[in-house]
Formats: structure tokens, sequence, C-alpha cells
């Protein structure tokens, strides 16, 4: 158990909730709710995987998989915008759907090898010591993307022109639209951002981080945990990127606390009982729930709340 | 509100509110006519990846209405559906989603099968109704606790129920996991031993004897429970004084706020008794169908519930047919390949009919858009 393998481990698969948060942020800072993610990962990793192998070429696999996942996203774009339909339960069906194309289309993927999106280093950031080993050498290149979109992203939210608009749109539409603000074509365009990138976090499993396909289990949940982050987050692409990074440390850290013998001279229960690992299994979920209620506590004092008008579909020239 | 694609065809859609009175039939036709259509769009699927749609539904079809041992087999897995889904739907009821039956039902069986495994009484002294009762009864607390946990958060610190249900499924899982693999473990197996048969519910095949048609026929006593929870969750919604503050919560919690209502307690009450339901559904899986606690006692229950109470629009009544349906949909969907056709069917019924409810608040009609506007 070394930290700077945590610390790495973390960094890569923190990569993974990072893009499905940010991604659901965006869409949620418009006014739609998407809980359809864990269906948009799984779709985007399936079609990642199957495009990979195909093709032979895991960067036509990428696309692939954003393109899964945006495409999924309109389904729920219309008919949450356009149809105005309760947006949990249309994001719960965008997940049977999804995980059902996934399932269908994916069949007999698992067990092959597709080719994979590389490993790199920076070149000269990565010779920077200690620092440089572990934040900017022989890591995946999508975890690199990972670092360029978290600083992108919360310039685009909180320093742009459209990210204004978006905020506009989520907090108030009605005052949004009287601005002359497109607010069915800004939500569209937002759910359909949130979906891409949650193909790509898809895509990023299957064909970079931990690769392979597994069916169901290929995610695992991690699209609900994105979910659960984004309210952790408060809406901050920021914040979202630290809780990703410190899940997939934890996550790491728990799988390397069944190893040693002794821990600080004590008998390892997990190495004598290896039963009690399934303890260790729930702890990522439970650790959610904790974060959650601590995430709810500090935005109370702080007055931040959800946008305005979440989950609230707009309609245009009627009261509310 | 109308959308105009007129710049490239010359209609557009009209999308006007309705304000004439909906004819009676429209939603059953419009949820009819949706879960049709998803099985024609699933057809297409099939289609387009080289299978034999039509093959495939017909043997879908025999899977699951080819004999009295499937139509048996239907009502058996519509049961749990049947008890999550009316647990669910009181939930729905007063807006909390409660997408944890799956947990709950898992946390339910658990419960229940300590009365044999640990034995909480004596298996073969006790007469058989006592052991079921307690099991029962047991299920309902197991799964009335874990439900507790996501009304109390909710309620206290206004965590968000759907995150917090989804975690929780996966907490119960690897909770259960645990006891199957190492204090119950039957010899090593990921399973516990089998349950005495004091512990089982009476299935019409024990009476092969008396009435000859009856053998084979798995159909138990938990169909029951069901039926007589639609019952009570009906007259508790539509004849009671809670029901009407639950629905008053739901439609309008301002106003219900401002009636004196304590709006934390019914949210931890709904709860409890929502995972109650779907803990009597996890009693009545062990106790009927297995007989033993193992892995993967579900088969998506939770979340098949979850749509099932959404389509039957949550009334009770409808939530037996609606899940007798899925069920159909469970026993065939385990024999046709590919398996996720059966999840796809689900969420595409699921989609179309909320998509459809569109045609009930709102006139869609295609109109020729005006010479000015084709720019």
């Amino acid at each position: 158990m070394s930290l700077e393998i945590i610390l790495r481990s973390g960094l890569s698969t923190g990569t993974i909730l990072l893009f499905a948060a940010i991604g659901e942020i965006l869409t949620e800072l418009s006014g739609v709710q998407n809980l359809g993610v864990e269906g948009m990962m799984l779709l985007g990793a399936m079609a990642a995987f199957k495009t990979s192998l195909l093709t032979g070429s895991p960067w036509l696999g990428l696309l692939a998989g954003i393109a899964a996942g945006g495409l999924l996203s309109l389904a729920h774009a219309l008919v949450t915008i356009h149809f105005q339909a309760d947006q949990v339960v249309s994001g719960l069906s965008l997940t049977f759907l999804g995980t059902g194309l996934a399932l269908v289309l994916g069949e007999g993927l698992s067990g092959q090898n597709a080719p994979l999106i590389p490993n790199a280093s920076i070149p000269l950031l990565s010779n920077i010591p200690i620092l440089g080993r572990v934040f900017f050498s022989d890591l995946n290149v999508l975890v690199f993307l990972g670092y360029l979109l978290i600083p992108f992203s919360w310039w685009y939210i909180n320093k742009t022109r459209p990210g204004m608009h978006l905020r506009a749109v989520g907090e108030k539409p009605a005052a949004a639209d009287s601005l002359g603000i497109n607010v069915y074509g800004v939500r569209y365009l937002y759910t359909f951002i949130g979906g891409c990138l949650a193909g790509l976090a898809g895509a990023s499993i299957s064909i970079a981080i931990s690769p392979g396909w597994y069916s169901n289990l290929t995610t695992s949940g991690q699209g609900w945990i994105a979910v659960a982050l984004v309210i952790f987050a408060q809406w901050n692409p920021l914040r979202a990127a630290l809780g990703g990074y410190l899940f997939g440390m934890l996550r790491r850290f728990m799988l390397d606390l069944q190893g040693p013998m002794l821990i600080f001279g004590l008998r390892n229960p997990f190495f004598y009982n290896h039963n009690l690992v399934f303890f260790l299994q729930m702890m990522p979920f439970l650790l959610t729930i904790i974060a959650l209620v601590w995430g709810s506590a500090s935005a109370r004092r702080q007055r931040i709340g959800a946008p305005g008008a979440l989950a609230v579909p707009y309609i245009r020239g009627e009261r509310r | 509100m109308s959308f105009s694609f007129a710049r490239f065809i010359p209609y557009k859609l009209h999308i006007q509110k309705r304000t004439d009175e909906v004819s009676r039939w429209l939603p059953l036709a419009t949820s009819v006519g949706a879960i049709v259509l998803a099985f024609l769009i699933s057809a297409l699927i099939l289609l387009l990846i080289g299978g034999d749609p039509i093959r495939t539904f017909g043997y879908f079809f025999n899977a699951a209405f080819g004999s009295w041992g499937a139509l048996s087999d239907v009502v058996v897995k519509a049961t749990p559906l049947l008890l999550i889904g009316l647990g669910c739907g009181l939930a729905f009821r007063m807006r909390l989603w409660n997408i944890g039956a799956e947990g709950q039902f898992y946390i339910g069986a658990f419960f229940a099968s300590l009365v044999p495994l640990v034995p909480l009484v004596n298996m073969e002294t006790t007469p058989k109704f006592v052991i079921l009762l307690i099991m029962g009864l047991l299920g309902m607390l197991g799964g009335g606790l874990y439900g507790l946990i996501p009304g109390w958060l909710k309620a206290k610190f206004q965590v968000s129920e759907i995150i917090s249900t989804l975690m929780l499924n996966y907490v119960a899982v690897f909770f259960n996991n645990y006891w199957i693999y190492s204090k119950f473990s039957d010899a090593g197996f990921q399973m516990t031993p089998m349950f005495p048969k004091s512990a089982w519910l009476p299935r019409l095949a024990d009476y092969a004897r008396q009435v000859k048609a009856f053998s084979g026929i798995t159909l138990h006593l938990g169909v029951v429970f069901g039926l007589v929870a639609a019952v009570i969750i009906w007259v508790i919604i539509t004849r009671s004084r809670w029901g009407y503050e639950i629905n008053l919560i739901g439609d309008n919690p301002q106003a219900a706020r401002y009636a004196g209502i304590d709006i934390s307690r019914n949210i931890i009450l709904v709860f409890m008794l929502s995972g109650a339901l779907a803990g009597l559904a996890g009693m009545s899986e062990v106790s009927g169908v297995v007989h033993r606690l193992q892995e993967r006692i579900s088969t998506n229950y939770g979340f098949s519930g979850v749509i099932v109470a959404w389509l039957s629009k949550l009334n009770p009544f409808a939530t037996i047919l609606v899940s007798f349906l899925f069920g159909a949909l469970i026993v065939a969907g385990r024999e046709i390949q590919p398996s996720g056709l059966y999840f796809f069917i689900q969420g595409m019924i699921l989609f179309l009919v909320i998509s459809s409810d569109v045609l009930l608040h709102y006139k869609i009609e295609l109109v020729r858009a005006a010479p000015e506007e084709r720019k």
C-alpha cells in the first residue's frame, strides 16, 4: 500500500466520475435533471468498446461512445422539454433503455480485447520532482483531458456569455426567455452535452481506464455515484473533480486494504476473514450517502441550492 | 406554444393545451398504444441485429401463457412486483422517489430468513402458520426499517431519496452476501441451507394429491398477500384521513403545510410502509419460491416495481394488472436471447407511456405552415 499508487489510481478512476459529473452539472444548470447517467454511461462504454474492436481504432471508439451517450440523452430531452414528462421517471427509464440497449448490442463482447486509448507522459511537466511523477507521467490520455476539462468548464460556466445564458435558463427560464435566449434550445444543447460527457465517461471505462466489457458490471453504479457527486459538489465543477478523485482514491485504498496481514501492527481483519470484504465493498455507497448528508447541510448553511428551475418544465407564456 | 421546422418542411407541429375534458378511454388507449409501440420498436431492434422478431415474440408469448404451469409462473413472478409496485406507488403519490425497493426486498428476505436459519423458534414443534406469520412480520419489519433510513435522511437532512435509496440497494446486496458466504453458508456454497418445510409458504402443488391438476403448479400464498395489500392501500388512499394527507402533500406541499400536516412525519411513515411492502415481497420470495437465502433472489424486482407503479398511474387495482403483464415479461424474458432485450422493452414501455401522457394534456396537430413562415 503506497500513497503514490493510491493517488495515481484515484486520478485515473476519478476521471470517469469527473466526466459524468461535469456533464450532469451542465445539464442540471440548464434546469434539466437527467438521472439516466448510468444508462448513458453503459451505452457509451459498449459503443466505444465495440467500435474500437471492429475498426481497430480506439479514437473512433471514443467518438462512438460520446455520440451514443449524446444520442440517448436526446430522448430524455425530447420527452422532458417538449412533452413535459416527469424528469425523474424519464431519467429512470433512460437508465433502463441504455442498459437494455447496451446489453442487446453488446452481446458476445465480453472476454474480447479491443485496442485501447494509450497512456502518455506530459513532456516537461513530468520532469518536475515527485509531482511530475505522480500527476503527469504514464497516465491515460483521458486523465489529462480531465485535467483540462475541470478549469475549462468552470471558466465556461462562470465567466462566459453562453455560460451566463445557461445559468439564467436554469434559474429563471421566463426571464431568460424575455431576454431573447432560446430556453428550449439551451436545454436541448446542455442535455446533449451532458449525455456526450456521460458517454465519454463510459468510454473511458471500457477502452481506457479499466478496460473490457463486463455487461452491466462495467459501470457498476458509477453513474449513480456521479449524480450524487453533483449534489455534493453543489453544481461546481471544481468540487465535482475533487470529489471524483477522492472517491477514486478511496476505492483503491479499500482494495489495498485487503492485502497486508498487519495494519498498524494489528491483525488485518480483512486479510484473515475474506468475507468481511463485503463490508469494504459497501463503503463507496455508504460514503456517498454520508457525503450527501454533509453536502446538503453545508449547502443550506451557505444558501447554495439547486438551480431554481431544476426539474421544472418551462412552458412559454404560462405562469407558475 | 408552437414548434417550427418551417424552414425545412412546410408543416409545423402545433401543441396546444387541452381545454376540453379528455375522454375517458384516452388514458387507457395511450397506455396500450405505448406498450404495443414498445414491442414494435423492440422487434425493429431485433431485426437490426439479425434476429427473428416474429419467432422471438411467438416464443415469448408461449413461454408466458402457453400452459397452466407457465401461467402460474407468471403469477409467481408478478407477486413481488405487485407488492413492490404498491409500495412505490404509495410513495410516488407523495412525490417520494423510493427507488430502493430492491434493497428493502433483500433486507426483508434476510430478516424473514432469520426465523428458520438461526432458528428463532423451534421449527419442528411450532405450528406452521405461526412460523409464517413471524417470518412475514419480520420481513415487513426489515424492509420497513431499511425504508426508514432514506425517509429519515430526507425528513431530517433533505438528502435526495433517489440517491440514498439507490446507494442502499448496493449496500443491501453486499450485506446479504456477507451472511450467505459466512455464518449461514451451506457448507461453503454461496447460499444458505434449504429451509425446513415448515417455513415454506403453501403452494398449490402441495395439494396435488387432492386435486390432480395442481401437480407441479408453483403458485404460492404470496399472491394473496399482494391482493390483500392492494385492497388495504386502496382503502388508505381513498378512504382514510392519512391517505388524504398523503395526496395533499403530493399535490400541493405548500397547502399541506398550511393545513398543519406534519410533512416530515409523513415522509418517514410512507417510506416505512413502502419499505415494509418490499420487505414482505422479499419474505414471500424466499419462503414461497427459493426456500433459501442466496444471491440474486431478485431479478431486478425493485426497479421493475418502480415501472409497474408508474404504469398503473399509482392506482392499486391497475397495479395488479400491470404487475401481471410484467410477470409475463420476466417469465418470457428469461427464455429469450439476447437477455438485455427484457430491460430494453421495460425501459421502452415506460418511456413511451410517459411520452404519451403529453396527449392527455396537450392537443398536438400537424398544420400547414403559413407561407410567410417558410423562409
